[in-house]
C-alpha cells in the first residue's frame, strides 16, 4: 500500500504569534482576531443588557451601574474600538475578495488606515456621547 | 490511522486525499456575508448606543419597543453571532490540536452563541410585544 492509504500527512497548525517578524499587515491580522474576542465579550454584554431590560427597572439599573463604572466604561471603550476596527477591516477584506489591494504598498497603507479609523471613530463616538450628556 | 486527525475519515476519502474539502467554501462565504451585514448594523448600533447610554429605563424600553429598532437589534444579534461563531471556531481549529479539547471548545462556542442569541432576541421580542414589565 502507498503512503496515502494510511491517511494524510500531518497537517500543520497555523503559525503561532512568535514566529512572525513584526509587520503592519500581520499586526492587522492579529488585531482582527483580538478584536473578534472583544466583540464576543460585547455580544454577551449586549445579550445581558437585553435580559436586564426585559427583567424590569431594578435589574436594568443594577446592570447599567456596572457598565457605567470606570472598569465598565473601559471595557465598553475597548469594544467600541473593536467594532469600528471590524467595520474598516470588513471593507478592506471585501476589496481583497474583489482581487484589489494586494500589492504590499496598498496593503500597508490600508492597514494603517484601518487601525487609525478604529481609534479615531471610537474617540469621536465617545466625545459625541460626552457632549450629548450620554455618559 | 490511530491519530485523532484521521478518525472520521473513510478509506475512500483517504484514497482521494482531498481532506475536508467543499464545506470550507460555505464557511468562508458565511463569514464574508455576515461581515457585510455587520457594517451598517454596527454603524447604526454606535448611534443607538450614544442615544441610549444616558437614558432611563422607560426611555430605553420605549425605544426597543419601536418595531424598526427591535428588528435591527435582532438582526444585529443574528449577524454578529453567525460571524463570531464562525470566526472563533476557526481560531480554535487553528490553535488547538488535540481532538477532545478542540471538539469541546467548538461545541462550547456554538452553545454560548446560541444561548446569547436566544436570550437577546427573546428579551427584545418580549419588550416589543408586551412592554418591559
Amino acid at each position: 500500500m502507498t503512503e496515502t492509504s494510511r491517511g494524510l500527512p500531518e497537517r500543520p497548525l497555523s503559525p503561532h504569534l512568535q514566529v512572525w517578524r513584526w509587520h503592519i499587515t500581520m499586526a492587522c491580522s492579529i488585531l482582527h482576531r483580538a478584536s473578534l474576542f472583544a466583540l464576543y465579550v460585547g455580544v454577551l454584554l449586549l445579550a445581558g443588557w437585553a435580559l436586564a431590560l426585559a427583567s424590569g427597572p431594578e435589574h436594568y439599573a443594577c446592570y447599567t451601574d456596572v457598565l457605567g463604572s470606570v472598569l465598565g466604561k473601559l471595557v465598553l471603550f475597548g469594544i467600541t474600538v473593536a467594532v469600528f476596527y471590524n467595520v474598516a477591516y470588513i471593507v478592506r477584506q471585501s476589496f481583497w475578495d474583489l482581487g484589489k489591494g494586494f500589492d504590499p504598498k496598498t496593503a500597508n497603507l490600508t492597514g494603517v488606515v484601518v487601525i487609525a479609523f478604529a481609534i479615531v471613530a471610537a474617540v469621536v463616538t465617545w466625545i459625541i456621547a460626552l457632549a450629548t450628556g450620554a455618559i | 490511522m490511530s491519530t485523532s486527525k484521521s478518525q472520521f475519515r473513510t478509506p475512500l476519502s483517504r484514497a482521494r486525499g482531498l481532506g475536508a474539502s467543499h464545506h470550507g467554501v460555505g464557511h468562508f462565504i458565511s463569514e464574508r456575508v455576515s461581515g457585510l451585514a455587520l457594517v451598517p448594523l454596527f454603524i447604526w448600533g454606535a448611534f443607538a448606543g450614544i442615544r441610549l447610554a444616558g437614558s432611563d429605563f422607560d426611555t430605553v424600553a420605549a425605544w426597543v419597543a419601536i418595531p424598526i429598532n427591535a428588528v435591527l437589534l435582532s438582526l444585529l444579534f443574528i449577524a454578529l453571532l453567525v460571524h463570531l461563531k464562525n470566526a472563533i471556531q476557526v481560531v480554535i481549529e487553528d490553535y488547538v490540536e488535540a481532538f477532545a479539547p478542540k471538539a469541546a471548545l467548538v461545541i462550547g462556542n456554538l452553545f454560548v452563541c446560541m444561548l446569547a442569541g436566544a436570550a437577546g432576541i427573546v428579551s427584545i421580542l418580549k419588550i416589543a410585544f408586551t412592554g418591559a414589565l
